[in-house]
Formats: C-alpha cells, sequence, structure tokens
C-alpha cells in the first residue's frame, strides 16, 4: 500500500529508516529537555538550543561542536546524551533519554542536522516555525473513497498497518451520536424508528432531529461551563450564592440557535462595548464574570481584582488559543515566545474593567424573554390582587368580628407565668416586675435559657412565649445583637424527667426570606428556628399547643428550654411566658402582643385601620389571594445577571515584578503577543473589542485549531493534538496536521457554524466505526491515535446522572432557568463556614440534568466530584477520567441512582411486557441500546429469580427497598408486588450499573 | 525527568492489566487508581529519592489559627507592656484583617512552664501535651504571607494562596502511593462546627489525577460517601448484583476488548471489599477501653479525639497521609464564643488529651519511628488585642509574621525548640521557617526531594515549593 508521507509523523509511530525532521521529532525534544537551561532566559555555559546560528555554532570547549552536521559521534550533544558520568550526563538531574530519542538525535545529525533556516531578522519569527503559529493552509484533500475526513485518516492508517474498522451496528450508533450530541440515550422508540428506516439517508436524518433537540444545546453548554468556570457561588470564605444561571441559560440559547462561533466568542468577551449592546449581549459577558471574589474581613479587594483579570487572562488564552501564559506573568515563559511585558499587555485589555475583588457588582436586572413577554399580564393581575388584599369586604368583616370575639375569650384564659429561677448556659438573665425576663450584659455567640417556674393547679392546653421589646436592648430589641433578630432553635418542656410533648407552634410573625416558621422550633430539627427578620423592634408572640392536656398539681416544678444555637448572636433580649387552661390554642392567625389589647373593647378609627389592615394580611379567607399574589411578585422579580462594564477612563496598566500587584513597573499598552498576528484596532487605545475580533480573524492561527480539536477531543476521547490545552512547543503535535487544518478552514467556511461542524465529523465513516478493539488494535494502535476504530470511553459525571434519570423516565427535561437541589448527602454544606443550607428540593427539580444542579465551589455536588468534575474555581480546558471504586459505590448506592433503579423496576413491570424474559429484554435494550445475548440474558434472569426467593423470604426488606419513603412522588403502584418490584429494583440496579451504560461505546 | 505522557501511562496500566492474567485483578488495578508504591502506572513517581525518616504524616490542622502567645511562645514583656499601645513603627504600613487604629498590646492570661527533660516552655492550657514534652519538637519561627483563613489554609495546603493547585496530600499520594490496597492514599477528616474555609480545594489535587485527592471520612452517616447498600437491599443481593455485573461486563470486555472495563470490573470488586474493611476500621469501639479513654473517644461522637484514633488506625493500616481539620481556633474577641478567655480554652480541652494520646498511642505501637504528626494552623496571632468595635473581650487578630508549630516522630529531633521571635512576639528573629521550608522539610523527611517531586502542567514543571523552600535542618533528628 502506498504510503502517504504527513509533515508530521507520530515520533513513536517513526520507523528506524526514516530521517528524522527537526520540527516534528527533534525540536519538541530540546523544547521538553534542553530549553529550560539552555534557552532564551536561561543560558547555561553560553549556549542556546533554541536557535539554529547558536546551535549550530562550534562549541567553544574544545575541537568537537555541540552539533556537528553530518557526524554524530563528533557532537558533543550526543556524548553528553550518552554519558554514563552524571556529573557529564545532559540533561542535568534527569533522568537520561531514552535510546529511542536519543538514535532520534543521532540519526538527525548523521543526516546532516537540517535545521530549517528562519528568514525573519527578529529572533523571535523562528517561533513562527512551530505549527501552531502559523495560519492554518488548505492542505490538498488525499485521494481515495470516503469523506474528506475519512481519506485523512486513512492516509496515516498504514503505518501501523490497519485498515478501517467496519461501520458499528445501528443500534451503537444511534447511542454514539444520541450521547455525544445531546448527553441522553435514545429511547426505544427513537431506536426502532432508526433501525427500521431502510432510506439511505437514515442517518442524517437521525443527526439532523438530534441537533434539533433542545439537549444538545444542554448538552453543548454544559462543556463550555468547564471552560468558563461557571458556579453559582462566589468562591472565597463563605462562599455565597451569585446568580449567574442567565449567562448559563445564554450559552443554552446560543447553541440551540447555532450562534456562530466568533459571534458567540465576540459576545461573551466585549458584548458590552459592541454598539446598542442588547440585554443578551450583556449577559453574555458574564463568562468573565465567573471569577472569584474574596468578601473575607480584610481582604485587600485589588488583591483579588487582579487574581480575577489574571484568570480571565489565562482563561482566554487557554480557551481560545491554546496556550499557557500563567507562567508569563512571573517571568518570561521558557518554552513559548510569550515575555512577560506580552502578558501584562495581554492583561491590559481586561484590566479596565467597573468590578472589584470582593463584590459581585456591577450586576443588571436581567428579566427573561418568557417575563418579558407577560410583565404587562402580571402587572394587572399584580395591581388587581394587592387591591383585592387591601379591602375588607362585608364578608372578610364578620369574619373578623368571630375571630375577634373567640380571641378576646381565650385572652382571658391565658395566664402568666412568673419564674423561680432562670439562667443561661453564659448570660446572666434576670426576672423582671412583670414577670418578663431580661438578658444582661453582651450578648455571647450562642445560648441557651432555662426557666423554671410552677404553674397555678389545672389543665393547661397551651404555651405562650412573648418575646418582648426593652430600652436595655439595642434600638430596643427584641434580639439583643446589633441586627435584633434572634433565632430560636428548639423549645423543650419538661417536668422533672418527664419531657412535655410540644405541637403546632404558631406566631404572629416570621421572617419571609427563609424557612424561619415556628413550627420549627418544636421539629426536632437542631438547625431549623423561628426567626424574625423583618419584624425587628417589635413584640412578637409565638404559641405552642401541648400534645396533650396538661395537669399540674400546683406544686410541680416546670422547665422550659429556649436553645438559640444559630451563632451570631441571635439570641432573645426579652421574653415572657404564658401558659392556657382553658378553649383551644390553635386560633388562627396569632395578633402580635401591640394588637391583643386593643380586641374585645371599643376602638377609635386609627386603632380600628391598624387591625383591618393587620386582619387583610392574615385572614385565612385570603391566602389563596395572597399566594397568588406571591408568586406573581417572584414571577415579575427579574433575576440579576453579573456583566463585565468598560471604566469610562482606562486603568493603567504596569508590569508587576514576580507576578505581584503590590510591585508594579513600568506602565504598558494593551497589545497581543508579538508571535501572533497583528491587532486591527478601531481607535488609538485598543479595547477588548478589539481582542475579540482579532481572535476570530481569518489570519488567527489558532482559534478555529482549538476548537474544532476540542470538539474532537469529546468526541473521539482525544484531540487530534491529544495536549488539547497546549498548542505550544510542550505540546503534543498533532497526529494529523493537515486533517487538522481542513476542520479549521472548513469551520470557518460554513461561518462558525458549531452544527455543521458536528455534522461534518459524525457523518464520517471515522467516527461511524465500529469500537470494537481487536488483538491488533491493542497492540499496533493501542490508545487509538491512529483511530483505526470508533471512540468508546465513560461519559462525563453529569451525564453519568443523566442516563440514569433518563433511563429511568424521571428525567425532568425543561430547560434553563434558576440552579435547583437535589437530594445530596447530609453535611455536604455544613462544612462551610455559612448559614446557608441546601433545601433539598421536594418535586421534579430533584431530577433535572446536572447542568442545572446548584454549584458552589467549595461544596460541589459530592457525586459529580466523585466521576471527576472539578469544583469551577478555575477554567478546566480537560477533564480527568478515571474508574474508580468511589465511582462503583455512588452508581450503586448513591440514593439518587437508588432512586432511578426503584423507577426503572417500575418501568420494566408497566412497560415491559408480561414475561421475566420481555421485562429483561425491555430493560436490557432501554439501558444499552440493544438486545442481550442469550448468556446475557440468563445472568439476569438469574438474577432476578434468586433475588425474588430473597426477598419472598423477607417482605419487609422488599417494601423497604422497592417502596422508599424518601420518594416524594407517589409512582401510583399499588397494584404491584413489592416483592417483585423488589427483584426487579435490584436488577435495574445492577443494568443502571452496567459498564455499557455509563459508556459512550 | 520526561515526565509521563497520560497516553503513555494509559498504555502501560493497560500493559500491566492485560499480562495479569489470572492473578489478582483488584490489586493491579489498584496500582492506578489508590496510588500503590512503586507500580507502573506512570502516574506515579518510582518511590522515594532516598531512604524516607518516615513512611506516613498524620497532619492536624487547627483551622481559624490557634494564639501562640497563649500556648507556645511566652513573652514576658507583653505582660510588662499590657494594655500598652503598640509602638507605631511596628505595625507602619501593616495590613490587618480587622484591626483598625493603634491597637494596645495584650499579655497571655495564661502561665507558662518548663516540661519534661528537655524543659519545653507550654502553656498550662496544655496539660495533656506537656506530657509528652521530650517527644515534640516546637518550631515558634513559623512564617507565612497569608493573613485570611482561606488563602492561608491554601497556601499551608498546597503552597500557593488561590486555588488550583495540589495538596501536600495529593503530592504524597503521587510521589509515594498507597501502602494499603482497600483504602486510598489520603483520607481527610473534619471536626468542629464547620469546616475549615478553604473548603474542598484543601484536600484537591489540583492538576495531579484525581485519584490523588483526598478522600473524606465523615464522622456522620456512611464514613466513605455511599459505603451502605440502600435499605432493604442485604449484602447477598449485593453479592449477587456484582456477580451479575462481573459477567455482563466480562461479556462485553471479550467482545469489545476495551481494558477499561477490566479496570471498571476490578473497581466494582474493590468497593465491595471497602463495605467490609471501612466500617470496620472506624469503630472504634473495637478498641480496648482503655486507648479509648486515653484519647477521650466516644462511639458514636463526631469528636477530635475520635478522628485522633481513627488516623492511628488508618496510618496502621498504610494510609500515606491523614489530615484532621478542626475547627473553632480563630480567637478574635467578639464574644466569648471566639476569645481567649472562654473559647480558647474549650479548644484546648477538646483538642489537647487526644493529641498527647496520639503521640503515646504511636509510640507504644512503635509507629511513631517511622509516623511524622504536625500540629499548627494557618497563621498565627497578634501580640496586640483586636478590639474590634470596642468589643471588651480579649482576642488576637490574624498574624502572618510569627506562629508556632510542632512536629513529632519520623525523624524529627525531639525535643527541641526550634527559632525565636522578638520580645513582642512579632516577628521571628531566629531560624526563620517558612511555609514552603516546612514543605521541603516534610517531603524530606519522607524521602523525597522536592525539587525533584515535579509534575508537568500548563508547560512547565511544578512542585509544592514552587520556586522556593529549604529543608530545616536543625529540625532533623
Amino acid at each position: 500500500m502506498l504510503c502517504l508521507t504527513t509533515t508530521a509523523l507520530l515520533s513513536l509511530a517513526i520507523t528506524p529508516t526514516e530521517k528524522p525532521d527537526f520540527t516534528r521529532d527533534i525540536q519538541p525534544l530540546l523544547a521538553r529537555h534542553c530549553y529550560g537551561c539552555h534557552g532564551e532566559t536561561k543560558r547555561r555555559a553560553g549556549l542556546r538550543l533554541d536557535l539554529r546560528t547558536a546551535a549550530l555554532a562550534t562549541s567553544t570547549s574544545g575541537t568537537t561542536g555541540v552539533i556537528v552536521a553530518g557526524d554524530a559521534d563528533a557532537s558533543e550533544l550526543i556524548l553528553r546524551l550518552r554519558s554514563d558520568d552524571d556529573d557529564e550526563r545532559m540533561p542535568k538531574g534527569e533522568d537520561p533519554l531514552s535510546a529511542e530519542e536519543i538514535d532520534l538525535f543521532v540519526r538527525w545529525i548523521d543526516a546532516g542536522a537540517l535545521w530549517p533556516q528562519s528568514n525573519a531578522v527578529d529572533e523571535r519569527e523562528s517561533w513562527r516555525a512551530h505549527w501552531a503559529y502559523s495560519a492554518p493552509r488548505r492542505p490538498a484533500v488525499p485521494e481515495g473513497e470516503g469523506s474528506a475526513i475519512d481519506r485523512f485518516i486513512r492516509a496515516r492508517l498504514c503505518e501501523p498497518d490497519l485498515s478501517p474498522s467496519p461501520l458499528a451496528d445501528r443500534a451503537t450508533l444511534l447511542r454514539r451520536a444520541s450521547l455525544d450530541l445531546t448527553g441522553l440515550p435514545p429511547s426505544l422508540s427513537e431506536l426502532e424508528r432508526f433501525e427500521g428506516d431502510p432510506d439511505p439517508g437514515a442517518w442524517e436524518r437521525a443527526l439532523e432531529r438530534l441537533l434539533d433537540s433542545p439537549h444538545y444545546a444542554e448538552h453543548q453548554a454544559r462543556h463550555w461551563m468547564d471552560l468558563a468556570r461557571y458556579a453559582d457561588s462566589q468562591g472565597y470564605e463563605k462562599d455565597d450564592r451569585r446568580t449567574m444561571w442567565r449567562y448559563r441559560d445564554w450559552v443554552i440559547d446560543a447553541f440551540a440557535e447555532d450562534k456562530p462561533f466568533d459571534t458567540f466568542t465576540i459576545e461573551q468577551l466585549a458584548g458590552d462595548l459592541l454598539p446598542d449592546a442588547t440585554l443578551e449581549q450583556q449577559i453574555a459577558t458574564g463568562f468573565h464574570r465567573n471569577t472569584m471574589v474574596n468578601r473575607e474581613g480584610g481582604a485587600d479587594p485589588e488583591e483579588f481584582r487582579v487574581a480575577a483579570v489574571k484568570d480571565r487572562v489565562h482563561t482566554t488564552a487557554s480557551t481560545w488559543m491554546g496556550i499557557t501564559l500563567e507562567c508569563a506573568q512571573c517571568h518570561e515563559h521558557k518554552y513559548d515566545p510569550f515575555s512577560q511585558r506580552d502578558y501584562y499587555s495581554f492583561y491590559a485589555f481586561f484590566n479596565s474593567t467597573d468590578d472589584d475583588g470582593n463584590s459581585d457588582e456591577p450586576t443588571i436586572p436581567a428579566p427573561t424573554p418568557a417575563q418579558l413577554a407577560e410583565a404587562n399580564d402580571l402587572k394587572a393581575e399584580k395591581a388587581r390582587l394587592e387591591e383585592e388584599l387591601s379591602t375588607l369586604s362585608p364578608e372578610l368583616e364578620k369574619s373578623l368580628l368571630t375571630w375577634e370575639q373567640a380571641w378576646s375569650a381565650s385572652l382571658n384564659a391565658w395566664r402568666t407565668v412568673r419564674p423561680q429561677r432562670v439562667f443561661g448556659e453564659t448570660s446572666r438573665l434576670a426576672v423582671l416586675n412583670d414577670d418578663s425576663v431580661l438578658a444582661l450584659g453582651e450578648p455571647p455567640d450562642t445560648d441557651t435559657y432555662r426557666v423554671l417556674f410552677r404553674a397555678e393547679a389545672g389543665t393547661w392546653n397551651g404555651l405562650r412565649l412573648e418575646v418582648l421589646c426593652d430600652e436595655s436592648l439595642p434600638e430596643t430589641g427584641p434580639g439583643r445583637a446589633a441586627h435584633r433578630n434572634f433565632v430560636l432553635n428548639t423549645l423543650a418542656l419538661s417536668r422533672g424527667e418527664e419531657t412535655i410533648e410540644l405541637r403546632s407552634a404558631r406566631a404572629d410573625f416570621h421572617q419571609p426570606d427563609r424557612p424561619w416558621r415556628p413550627g420549627d422550633t418544636v421539629d426536632g430539627d437542631p438547625l431549623s428556628g423561628w426567626a424574625i427578620a423583618g419584624g425587628e423592634g417589635e413584640a412578637h408572640v409565638l404559641v405552642v399547643e401541648l400534645a396533650a392536656p396538661l395537669v399540674s398539681s400546683g406544686t410541680d416544678e416546670f422547665e422550659l428550654t429556649l436553645v438559640q444555637s444559630y451563632g451570631g448572636a441571635h439570641l432573645i433580649g426579652r421574653f415572657r411566658i404564658g401558659l392556657l387552661n382553658a378553649g383551644p390554642p390553635d386560633l388562627d392567625p396569632v395578633p402580635p402582643p401591640g394588637l391583643t389589647a386593643m380586641l374585645g373593647r371599643p376602638r377609635n378609627e386609627e386603632e380600628n385601620r391598624e387591625l383591618h389592615g393587620w386582619y387583610l394580611g392574615r385572614a385565612p379567607e385570603l391566602e389563596a389571594t395572597r399566594r397568588r399574589l406571591a408568586q406573581v411578585e417572584k414571577e415579575l422579580a427579574y433575576p440579576e445577571a453579573l456583566v463585565l462594564r468598560e471604566l469610562k477612563e482606562p486603568r493603567a496598566t504596569h508590569l508587576q515584578a514576580r507576578g505581584s500587584f503590590l510591585d508594579l513597573r513600568e506602565e504598558v499598552q494593551p497589545t497581543v503577543p508579538l508571535v501572533l498576528p497583528p491587532l486591527h484596532p478601531r481607535a488609538a487605545r485598543p479595547d477588548r473589542l478589539d481582542l475579540a475580533r482579532w481572535l476570530v480573524d481569518d489570519a488567527h492561527p489558532l482559534t478555529a485549531r482549538v476548537f474544532v480539536n476540542r470538539l474532537w477531543e469529546r468526541l473521539f476521547g482525544t484531540g487530534l493534538v491529544a495536549t488539547s490545552a497546549d498548542f505550544g512547543r510542550q505540546g503534543d503535535p498533532p497526529t494529523h496536521p493537515e486533517l487538522l487544518d481542513w476542520l479549521a478552514l472548513h469551520f470557518k467556511d460554513v461561518d462558525w457554524s458549531v452544527k455543521e461542524l458536528h455534522r461534518t465529523i459524525l457523518s464520517s465513516h471515522t467516527y461511524r466505526q465500529s469500537a470494537r478493539m481487536a488483538p491488533e488494535h491493542s497492540e499496533r494502535d493501542p490508545s487509538n491515535r491512529f483511530l483505526s476504530r470508533g471512540p468508546r470511553h465513560r461519559v462525563d459525571a453529569e451525564g453519568v446522572r443523566d442516563i440514569a434519570l433518563a433511563l429511568s423516565g424521571l428525567l425532568d427535561r425543561s430547560v434553563g432557568g434558576p440552579s435547583v437541589f437535589p437530594p445530596q448527602p447530609q453535611g455536604t454544606w455544613t462544612m462551610t463556614y455559612s448559614g446557608d443550607r441546601w433545601e433539598t428540593a421536594t418535586g421534579r427539580d430533584r431530577w433535572r440534568r446536572g447542568l442545572y444542579t446548584f454549584w458552589r465551589r467549595t461544596a460541589p455536588y459530592p457525586t459529580f466530584l466523585i466521576f471527576d468534575a472539578t469544583s469551577r474555581e478555575l477554567s478546566c480546558t480537560r477533564r480527568a477520567r478515571s474508574n474508580t471504586p468511589l465511582q462503583a459505590l455512588a452508581l450503586l448506592n448513591d440514593p439518587c441512582f437508588v432512586e432511578c433503579a426503584v423507577a426503572l423496576a417500575r418501568r420494566l413491570v408497566r412497560e415491559g411486557g408480561t414475561s421475566v424474559e420481555e421485562r429483561i429484554d425491555f430493560g436490557f435494550r432501554t439501558c444499552t441500546s440493544r438486545r442481550p445475548t442469550d448468556p446475557e440474558r440468563r445472568v439476569l434472569r438469574e438474577l432476578f429469580e434468586a433475588e425474588l426467593r430473597a426477598f419472598e423470604m423477607d417482605p419487609v426488606a422488599a417494601r423497604k427497598l422497592a417502596v422508599p419513603t424518601s420518594l416524594p412522588l407517589q409512582f401510583g403502584d399499588d397494584d404491584l408486588d413489592p416483592v417483585e418490584l423488589a427483584a426487579w429494583t435490584v436488577v435495574a440496579n445492577a443494568l443502571l450499573n452496567l459498564d455499557e451504560t455509563i459508556t459512550k461505546g | 525527568m520526561s515526565h509521563p505522557r497520560p497516553e503513555h501511562a494509559r498504555a502501560l496500566t493497560r500493559r500491566a492489566l492485560l499480562g495479569s492474567g489470572g492473578l489478582g485483578l483488584g490489586s493491579l488495578a489498584l496500582q492506578t487508581l489508590l496510588g500503590d508504591s512503586a507500580s507502573a502506572q506512570g502516574t506515579t513517581h518510582t518511590g522515594p529519592h532516598f531512604a524516607p525518616r518516615a513512611k506516613r504524616i498524620i497532619y492536624l490542622h487547627m483551622a481559624g489559627s490557634p494564639s501562640q502567645l497563649d500556648l507556645f511562645d511566652p513573652k514576658p514583656a507583653l505582660a510588662a507592656h499590657d494594655r500598652e499601645p503598640v509602638p507605631e513603627d511596628l505595625i507602619q504600613g501593616e495590613r490587618f484583617a480587622f484591626i483598625k487604629g493603634v491597637p494596645k498590646l495584650l499579655a497571655s492570661p495564661y502561665g507558662f512552664a518548663k516540661h519534661g527533660e528537655s524543659g519545653q516552655e507550654l502553656s498550662e492550657l496544655l496539660p495533656h501535651l506537656a506530657g509528652v514534652a521530650d517527644d515534640i519538637a516546637i518550631v515558634r519561627s513559623m512564617h507565612t504571607t497569608q493573613f485570611n483563613h482561606a488563602p492561608g489554609q491554601l497556601f499551608l495546603n498546597t503552597g500557593f494562596e488561590r486555588v488550583g493547585r495540589p495538596s501536600m496530600g495529593s503530592w504524597l499520594s503521587y510521589g509515594l502511593g498507597s501502602e494499603n490496597q482497600d483504602l486510598p492514599a489520603f483520607v481527610v477528616m473534619l471536626s468542629g462546627a464547620y469546616g475549615p474555609s478553604g473548603g474542598h480545594s484543601l484536600w484537591n489535587s489540583g492538576f495531579l489525577p484525581t485519584v490523588h485527592q483526598g478522600v473524606r471520612f465523615q464522622s456522620q452517616g456512611d464514613p466513605v460517601l455511599f459505603l451502605s447498600n440502600p435499605e432493604g437491599m442485604q449484602p447477598g443481593s449485593r453479592r449477587r448484583v456484582l456477580d451479575a455485573l462481573r459477567s455482563l461486563n466480562e461479556a462485553r470486555l471479550l467482545e469489545l476488548g476495551d481494558p477499561e472495563i477490566q479496570t471498571r470490573i476490578a473497581q466494582y470488586e474493590l468497593a465491595y471489599r471497602m463495605q467490609t474493611s471501612v466500617p470496620e476500621l472506624v469503630e472504634i469501639e473495637k478498641e480496648p477501653q482503655e486507648v479509648r479513654e486515653l484519647y477521650g473517644a466516644q462511639a458514636g461522637s463526631a469528636s477530635f479525639a475520635n478522628n485522633c484514633l481513627l488516623a492511628r488506625r488508618l496510618v496502621e493500616r498504610g494510609v500515606r497521609f491523614v489530615q484532621l481539620y478542626h475547627w473553632g481556633w480563630d480567637s478574635h474577641g467578639t464574644s466569648p464564643s471566639d476569645d481567649i478567655v472562654t473559647s480558647l480554652p474549650q479548644r484546648c480541652e477538646e483538642t489537647d488529651r487526644a493529641c498527647a494520646a496520639l503521640l503515646k498511642d504511636l509510640k507504644r505501637l512503635g509507629l511513631l519511628e517511622d509516623t511524622l504528626v504536625v500540629w499548627g494552623g494557618e497563621f498565627g496571632r497578634t501580640p496586640m488585642n483586636e478590639e474590634r468595635n470596642g468589643s471588651t473581650y480579649l482576642g488576637r487578630d490574624h498574624h502572618p509574621h510569627a506562629f508556632t508549630m510542632w512536629l513529632a516522630g519520623g525523624g524529627v529531633r525531639p525535643g527541641i525548640t526550634l527559632g525565636a521571635t522578638d520580645e513582642l512576639g512579632y516577628s521571628v528573629t531566629e531560624d526563620p521557617v517558612s511555609v514552603h521550608d516546612l514543605h521541603a522539610t516534610l517531603l524530606h523527611l519522607l524521602g523525597l526531594d522536592h525539587e525533584r517531586l515535579t509534575y508537568r502542567s500548563q508547560g512547565r514543571d511544578f512542585r509544592l515549593t514552587d520556586v522556593y523552600g529549604k529543608v530545616a535542618q536543625k529540625l532533623l533528628a
């Protein structure tokens, strides 16, 4: 077979007879092993190996030269590489080069040490010799059959002496494409439609369907989130929440409408600078607002602003250009042509935005298109509802009267209790003349108050806690700290050893923003509690029902405990206790202490207005209206978006010595690295918009290559450039440089259409090959760098979960919106020093795609971390793909995956036919897209039968597994036998754990 | 040395796996996944560079940063000038986290005494540590560059003040691997009301392969996430599921030849073994009563004492790096819950006995010889009273210029005090030890040259010590 020579062969694959090529074989070795000491920066022994003239000059140390063209044995380079003497041998202090590597040098020198001469005077020009820094050239497509991609691939397959693998079967193909394009497996009906479609255009049609799916956009956005280091929190210390999801949804929309990648780039990097920037273009700039801020006391905002700007520099460089600029912030880049000046000149583009290091500003209100469309209707409805809520109708007047009578009657039945002894764990408490208890002195962080009292003889139904204001408290309290709020976590009543059960606590008020409800004082949860932010400066009352009437002899001593463990001195300043001796304590609503005085007696007009106003706010009859109003207000509340905003006057940028923001040196102007094409600024001083346009300029050698390579990497597991984050001299050269250039130019030819790029690659035979690894593959192309077979690898963290949700039928397919809180292991969030709590979703938000899971940087969703997601503190260009026992445990036992097994079991029973075989086939095909072989079916049937036998012996266990109480939604399956369901649940658990289920193959 | 590329690494692993024949599949896979010693995985270095003095580390991080001036570094001058304004030239140009204006010096309310044959000086708040004073080396001359918690903790754990670098435990896992086939090389445990401010990044593997990240053992619920089978699923069912999975995955392996499937099979078997070995490991009631009492450990509670005892059980089983975080040392003095009069003694009470017990217990078992124990916070505290918003509680602000740590065991010279600070305890005057120096020293004791333990990322070789760090020779036995 005729083998076409390509410009850059894999050095590993080179045959011993071939002549080594400098750019392809020698320069990477020099860069990796030698430039560190013999490069532009360090020139040990006066020797540079990065410049042709310097390296080929005769050595001064003797009669030999460092490199004597045509005579390896006379070349000191070779002597030094081969030396046994540690002091002599190069590279110094490191392991010797391999025999193969040394042999490459020998053969290269013997063949004449051909080193392409740079025609430029400027030393930097020599860098242009590096393939990635010159623009892609349109390559000739090799002759032959198939698509251009296939011909480029086939041209190299002769090297390992392999042929392309045959097409994979249709089920495998559809599954592969579905997972690659949408991140979700195909449904059975989609499989059947595709398998049964005899038309030659079936594959193209299937691709179109997938490309049109909203899940395509979600899946592509998911990958972009890693580059954008998207998170829903600020990053440092308390790691508070921030509202970023409008940016995330912007990315989804962009992929859905196939926004050309050049526009996609410009809007994210500089949408705010576009003429008449639209709301959406401003939201797009959230890309670079995903940097972290530090609000910790004493943190220097400038330090963290500078860190954020540097992060923007690194992220822009790695995301669009596949180059690493990090090291150039402290010193000249050792391996690539980026000086410290280049770094800070690039930095200058990002250094003039109006954000600092310790807040989320600037933000803008960012209504969604749906909100804007409905805004007028909603505003009208809001006015109507508010009107209704402020009108005391005759019916309401009547109900007020009834309530007032009942309440005044019950008021007489309350007895204030005089405490006998009071003490706090830390605080000093005093009993005042009106029987109330006042806390004295500086408040501690937390405390528990205890009140010992005797109740009159009688039967008691209720307990009342009045929280009172006092002149001695900050602005009269009722809390003890400057914020005046308190959190009463737990209220407990006992008589000696006997605990008196409390239930259904009510209050006149609780703070609205969080569930700090009165009932939380008696719910047994030590973290929840009653709080009153928004009601500071007023007295409040909590009324608690006793679970059973309490008979007191008159001499019994009771103890009331008020646990206040929230911290930050959220403590009650003054309170009074009362007991109810008649009537039910469950009258609703509870009036605030200030109002009770005016009940059951004539009132003046002002008092009436106050009472009516209050009653309108609490009347049970208006509850539905109030709820609707809250809903309308919620729908009208515009989310915010963090945006880039340019300062009116640009901020001066200085070189930072050793990268320290405190050690500023000479000023630099915004410009791009010299080795890259020139910038075409619109005005004298270039800005971010110029930079963004430069990145997508036709002359730019990197942007398109880097993007197509990353897309290739996601589809095939490894990029044509394996080091997808490093296109520099330290990176690997492309295995198929011409294909890479062809794809990059094709991408621009189709106006940067990502969908078209997907179409092109997925239509190739290369993509559609079987992934089967035959012995010749393991031997000659073990890591598939020659693309001798189709791709096969585990899907990403979010994908693992999305697949299980989709297969089980639980997946909620709604797109976009605020991030959600599916169940996660307890304690994941309490780790962070902050009161913020993960409020687990109870509805369908449990089952949204992983893309929507709330991402808190200091404590990300644990299962995603287990499957190699990062914490999104920094941009991630490529996730690791590990295979660990912790992953096995998560897939087997994470309640989310167990929930999926429980739901999948029901699908097997309800949709999978009637016989055991049918159900197994249904489940197997659902999970893997193919039908099981006979042995596979037998394994699963034996598992089912063994489980059935086991659960017949233990129906209690069966119920626990198959009908868990933790599930929020009823499956409506009272007709199903729990024992059988449990056995199927175990089978489903096995199916969801198959390597094949979580692997794209 | 040439850095192994991921592709080569994978190829090597595959070769190892495929060549394993009928030999223990699990152990081979573990070489990749838990970082086994000297394996052919490529993601691991070839073990120590020279003979190690210690094989493992127990690192006790006191999150929030304890006051060295009330525990380890007595200052008579502070007592003499209590509540006098600090000399202004001392704080010229200084940035503090909370202190404003010219603060006043603050004497320690605690007495110090000499202990043991070595005569180590310790505060009365640490009576138990006093009992093992001859076993520890006190370093009074630690200094850092950071004065806020998250950056300070990141710096101390990763050698860099912002996120993204691998933590020391990850470096050790990468450099040395684990000695146990059934447990991770790097385990983290937390106690106290909160976790450390730096969060998950403190035990992250940064750019190192994720297999080197710290695995958090939890005191609530499953000790390792998702270790327990779902309710209603009996161990028999789990075994049958794994048997079925193995048959089905093996069939697929035969069909497709992808060695990743073989690794997956091995991982499921290991997971199953962990379901037994880990619960057994965390059952501290298995320890004799006198041992539990020595630590003050109580089964079922979530305490520093329990974690110390668990740490011993972990290193006994070959875990390379066990890191404990205990929260609550941030003694600003804004209320009794963070002052040096009420809160600091509480923290000492929670930790002192267990720290001493850990040393005694390791010694008793002969483990102290090659187990290095390290104790300390992320920075120090000011010689001045903070008085935030005029608070009347006594407390000290964050202080990067001088703080104290102690080390014991594995190659550390016992019974010495290294370094000194000026008469107010403001700056280091003798034998300064930077955070990078500490890292270099820890690696040295583990047989690793901090300049040679490198990993190539973003186009350059990274080290735990960046371009700094020198071994604190005087600390070595």
